[in-house]
């Protein structure tokens, strides 16, 4: 929203306050104020001059050597090549060392020889436009027709001067959408008095009030329509004043009519309409739903299908005006219109909201509208709307306010608890300051009872009547204190276990990365997941930005590729990542989905191989305290390499999924190399986690350590080996190490040979001789059960 | 036999002093002490001699052996020493070859600083709680005290997955969920994703991260919310910061503010960074709404509590001095990178 300092002087004196005073103590008091600007702030040193004289350019046929007078003893030569001027005309000449308007330095300097001491300026150069000067000449110099002399400031001479404030107004204060409303919280801001004037219409011009019949027919949306009706309107330009205050405000002048409906919506809050009586069929006007289907062109020229729960403003026939949002071309202003109706009305808001935002046309009106305004203003901006007209001499104002009234005198009122807001805010203020707050923003209190104005729907509670105590006291008069009572902060344990696990992927050299939770569906077709998995099915959002962002992903894979997509194409030669991912499975229909955690793990580069990254999850499971699971080949699963791919088992349930990704999966992602990646259920992990840890002695007896070689079916997994010999070395294990698989020359097609180091300690006594050769033994025999043989 | 020991003596000298490697040291002793060596040879002879002639005899053998052994192991320190030496010579290296490379990963710098703040409140007393991304309207907008037609629904475009289920556009309905199931005193900050139907640009993510946190108690009082949020930013910001608290509205809080910190580069004079303002944004707060409190089954008349909340990606982006909210999702190695 932005402020005319000279129009919000009107209603409060505030001359002795400054931009930068004014600015900070408004945000202070909650009217934030963004920044602030004067007109006209670039210009300088452009002022109005007196073409004296206009000679030919000895040397060019199109420029002029004019003498003008700049308010200073001698005149100065200007070379143009205007043809819109002549000599008596006065014209902003940017003398030399002066900025225009976008900035532009002008100095002296030759046009074709001869000395030019600055430059006439149009309407761009000074930084407005026609609209402000309907009299101006678009295309040539700016021939000034108001009251100024020589030598006067361009600025002062054609009223750029306003002070523009810009305020982020809060959606609770529909009220502070008006000059008035702010002026309103100036006033109570710096303690001085709100000066509001009463329009006074003269009328005389007969009684309109048979000359239109007005009925609200759904009293819920339109708690009040007013109108009053203009005959003989002579169209024209407003006044200098006014333009210069809408342009003030951010508004384009257009002509007096539509110019006194924005003026007084500025004003006063309250948007205005103005329309044709000749075509308003019948003098009825109706406020109705829309019929479903209706239609109605609107002032923009688009032709719009209404549904039934938008409220329109209909004559006896059609409708007229999308009821607080937009009118009718049919039943506009047009250049031979003679009687005008003003229509004042309030509607209520979240209707107004719905109806502009179905029919995609946010309006200064509606964005009022849909905030929620005062009945109570209706009838005040409908008499200054007349007032002005009779001020500007835009029409004659005829006699009585036509006016269907369903609005309730309801008026909001509330306790006045003086010791309960001292308590709440730790303030120490007497019932007689909190008063005087009060008044100020036109709360009435009587004995312990406020009454609330009607401009202020936002006040109700205790707690509301408490925040304008204290934004009036001043927020940081407030003390700080600490909340009284200990508290224990804590994580939760999942929130630990997951730090943990960060803590440890980034410690084996893995990078943390954060993505989108939606993806597109086609990222499923990517992971070639099969058309009837359960994971394609997926919450889908109604509404989405895009179909890249369009459904919550089942499985963080595919952000994972996403991003060691991105990496290898920006050209990065190695990337170790991590995330810890949610996948959102849906439940049923009307229920929240399954939010799941996982860890999600992927490489690519010179160190990443299968073993790389199975190393990293031995490590980091581990290191959160899962000890037992089982590695079981997964061939089957889409997405991966099948013979390089395979599932964390723990307690027989899958916990997770390490492997290479499948190469069709890694060229649909775009990724020229292989790449690695684990998943793990950290929720499961979670649960099955062993977090305490207790200490074991060290060893007080030796170990001993045997080798053992044998050749067997190259088919026969390593860990099937290694638990065979778990298990037949028993309680004597202290660990077995594989150190050598090898195929080759020296061994049978379709066997390998492979070796471990066995470590063998009792915790009791030394081991005897005897002791290791039966474990051995044992060993030797339950590979042989497997099929393997010891190597010779 | 004296002669014999005196010409052992002198070439054991002679032989030492021609010796070059450690190696042959013990080949001299075996050629003069050892069992079958020259000393040996002559002490096995002493029974030959005349009982008187023994012991001088042998008290010279005994000083001959002894010298030699002396001079054995001085020689053996002297050329062991030498030896060393000449291996740490060539052992040298050029120093200034680059290290063996041992990278760490790194965190993401969002979860930098989310745990930053995560432990300052934490050191407050407050526990942490998360809570579902995806939502009902119910504890994302109603129980907030923003029914369906509220405007403030239109300055957070949500994203619907039904007319009753959404993706959260605030961390807030984490405090409805445990002031529903737990009884005051309550303490809680809640840190996640927020969705926000904003096209993505420069300043602007479909998906940003926000830290909530919310006191409930008998007597909480304003003054308590502007202590814990000074706290907050000093610790966050550094004991000089200045902080102010300016009114502004939001739907579940009444009274309601802004916390601005006076600009890092201006020091409150205005620059480009703080806009001309003299004064930063950090993040929103306030009393909590009477409403609030009734709609979670807690008595307004009896509780107090205060809410804040702010964007993380911001409070980084200022830290890091990122002027793109998009690197953070695009996971660029050379990004992450350089977060240590």
């Amino acid at each position: 929203m932005n402020l005319s300092y000279k129009w919000l002087k009107d209603f409060v004196d505030i001359d002795d306050i400054g931009p930068r005073e004014f600015a900070e103590a408004m945000t202070m008091s909650g009217s934030k104020v963004e920044c602030w600007s004067y007109e006209g702030e670039k210009l300088s040193n452009v002022v109005v001059c007196k073409i004296l004289s206009m000679d030919k350019h000895p040397d060019a046929d199109k420029l002029k050597v004019c003498m003008v007078d700049i308010g200073e003893a001698e005149p100065i030569q200007i070379v143009t090549a205007a043809t819109n001027v002549k000599p008596g005309d006065l014209v902003p000449v940017a003398k030399d060392k002066s900025t225009l308007a976008d900035g532009t330095k002008i100095t002296k300097g030759k046009l074709r020889g001869v000395l030019s001491l600055g430059m006439f300026c149009g309407l761009e150069e000074i930084g407005v436009t026609k609209h402000d000067f309907p009299y101006a000449d678009e295309e040539g110099v700016l021939v000034i027709q108001e009251d100024c002399k020589p030598g006067d400031d361009i600025r002062e001479a054609l009223g750029l001067n306003d002070l523009t404030v810009e305020f982020e107004i809060t959606s609770n204060r529909p009220d502070c959408f008006s000059v008035i409303g702010l002026a309103r919280e100036a006033a109570a801001t710096f303690d001085k008095s709100l000066k509001l004037h009463t329009p006074v219409v003269k009328g005389g011009f007969g009684d309109c009030t048979n000359m239109l019949d007005v009925k609200i027919e759904n009293p819920e949306l339109c708690k009040i329509y007013a109108a009053r009706i203009v005959k003989n309107v002579r169209v024209k330009s407003s006044p200098r004043w006014m333009r210069e205050r809408l342009r003030a405000m951010g508004v384009r002048p257009i002509n007096n009519i539509v110019d006194i409906t924005n003026y007084v919506m500025l004003e006063y809050g309250q948007p205005m309409h103005a329309f044709d009586l000749r075509f308003i069929k019948d003098g009825k006007i109706r406020i109705r739903n829309a019929a479903k289907g209706e239609k109605i062109t609107t002032l923009d020229g688009i032709e719009r299908t209404l549904k039934s729960s938008n409220l329109v403003i209909a004559d006896a026939e059609k409708p007229v005006a999308i009821a607080g949002v937009m009118g009718g071309e049919y039943s506009g202003i047009v250049d031979d219109t003679t009687t005008i109706v003003f229509e004042s009305a309030n509607f209520l808001g979240s209707s107004v909201r719905i109806t502009a935002k179905e029919q995609g046309m946010r309006t200064d009106a509606s964005s009022r509208f849909e905030k929620g305004l005062d009945v109570n203003s209706c009838i005040p901006a409908l008499e200054r709307a007349c007032e002005l007209v009779e001020m500007l001499d835009a029409g004659d104002v005829t006699d009585g306010i036509i006016v269907d009234d369903k609005s309730d005198a309801r008026v909001t009122k509330i306790s006045f608890e003086p010791e309960k807001i001292n308590k709440f805010l730790s303030t120490n203020l007497s019932e007689q300051d909190m008063i005087k707050i009060l008044e100020k923003i036109e709360c009435k209190v009587e004995g312990y009872e406020i009454t609330v104005p009607s401009f202020r729907p936002d006040l109700i509670h205790f707690a509301d009547i408490a925040e304008e105590i204290a934004r009036f006291y001043g927020y940081n008069n407030i003390p700080d204190t600490a909340v009284a009572g200990g508290a224990q902060g804590k994580y939760s344990p999942e929130q630990k276990f997951k730090n943990r696990i960060i803590d440890t992927m980034t410690a084996l050299g893995c990078n943390e990365i954060m993505t989108y939770s939606f993806i597109s569906p086609k990222q499923y077709s990517k992971l070639t997941m099969p058309e009837s998995h359960r994971l394609r099915k997926s919450l889908v959002i109604s509404n989405p930005l895009g179909e890249d962002t369009s459904i919550m992903r089942t499985t963080a894979l595919p952000s994972m590729l996403d991003i060691l997509s991105k990496n290898y194409n920006n050209r990065n030669k190695e990337a170790y990542l991590f995330e810890i991912a949610k996948e959102y499975i849906p439940n049923g229909e009307n229920e929240l989905p399954n939010e799941l955690n996982k860890l999600i793990c992927g490489m690519y580069g010179a160190q990443a191989d299968y073993f790389t990254i199975k190393g990293i999850m031995e490590e980091l499971l581990s290191n959160i305290g899962i000890n037992n699971y089982d590695i079981e080949r997964a061939e089957s699963e889409y997405a991966y390499h099948p013979g390089r791919s395979a599932y964390i088992v723990i307690n027989g349930e899958k916990a997770g999924i390490i492997g290479e990704i499948h190469p069709t999966v890694c060229k649909n992602f775009e990724i020229g190399e292989r790449v690695y990646c684990l998943e793990l259920d950290i929720d499961m992990l979670f649960k099955l986690a062993v977090s305490e840890h207790k200490y074991t002695p060290l060893p007080r007896f030796p170990a001993v350590s045997r080798d053992i070689a044998i050749i067997c079916d190259e088919n026969i997994p390593v860990l099937t080996l290694e638990r065979a010999i778990q298990k037949a070395t028993g309680k004597l294990l202290e660990k077995v190490t594989l150190f050598d698989v090898y195929q080759g020359k020296q061994v049978e097609s379709g066997k390998k040979s492979v070796a471990f180091n066995i470590t063998l300690r009792s915790a009791e006594s030394t081991l005897t001789d005897e002791q290791i050769k039966t474990v051995m033994d044992k060993s030797v025999k339950a590979l042989a059960d497997l099929g393997a043989q010891l190597r010779a | 036999m004296r002669q014999q020991l005196e010409a052992i003596r002198t070439k054991a000298a002679e032989k030492l002093s021609e010796l070059k490697q450690a190696s042959e040291l013990e080949q001299l002793r075996v050629e003069i002490l050892g069992k079958k060596g020259e000393l040996t040879q002559i002490l096995k002879q002493m029974g030959k001699l005349d009982p008187s002639e023994r012991p001088v005899i042998g008290q010279l053998a005994n000083e001959v052996r002894a010298y030699i052994e002396q001079k054995l192991d001085t020689k053996k320190a002297e050329l062991e020493s030498y030896e060393l030496a000449k291996k740490l010579e060539e052992e040298k290296i050029d120093i200034t070859l680059p290290g063996k490379s041992m990278p760490l990963g790194n965190k993401h710098p969002l979860e930098t600083v989310i745990d930053e703040i995560k432990e300052i409140f934490v050191g407050m007393g407050f526990e942490i709680v998360e809570g579902p991304e995806v939502e009902s309207d119910y504890y994302n907008f109603e129980a907030l005290n923003i029914p369906k037609d509220h405007p403030a629904r239109d300055t957070q475009d949500t994203f619907y997955i039904t007319e009753n289920i959404l993706l959260r556009t605030q961390t807030s309905p984490v405090q409805v969920r445990v002031m529903e199931k737990q009884k005051p005193p309550i303490r809680i900050l809640s840190p996640g994703r927020v969705y926000r139907s904003d096209a993505l640009d420069a300043t602007h993510s479909p998906l940003f991260h926000q830290i909530e946190g919310l006191v409930v108690d008998k007597g909480i009082t304003f003054a308590d919310l502007k202590g814990t949020l000074q706290t907050f930013v000093k610790r966050l910001y550094g004991e000089d910061s200045v902080v102010r608290f300016r009114p502004h509205h939001f739907p579940f809080t009444e009274p309601s503010a802004e916390v601005d910190v006076q600009c890092f580069s201006c020091h409150g004079k205005g620059c480009r960074l703080c806009k001309n303002e003299g004064w930063i944004e950090i993040l929103g707060c306030g009393m909590v709404h009477p409403k609030v409190l009734e709609n979670c089954g807690i008595d307004p008349n009896e509780y107090s509590g205060f809410a804040l909340g702010l964007g993380l990606e911001r409070v980084a982006m200022r830290r890091y001095g990122i002027d793109d909210i998009r690197l953070f999702y695009e996971n660029d190695i050379r990004f992450l990178k350089q977060f240590k």
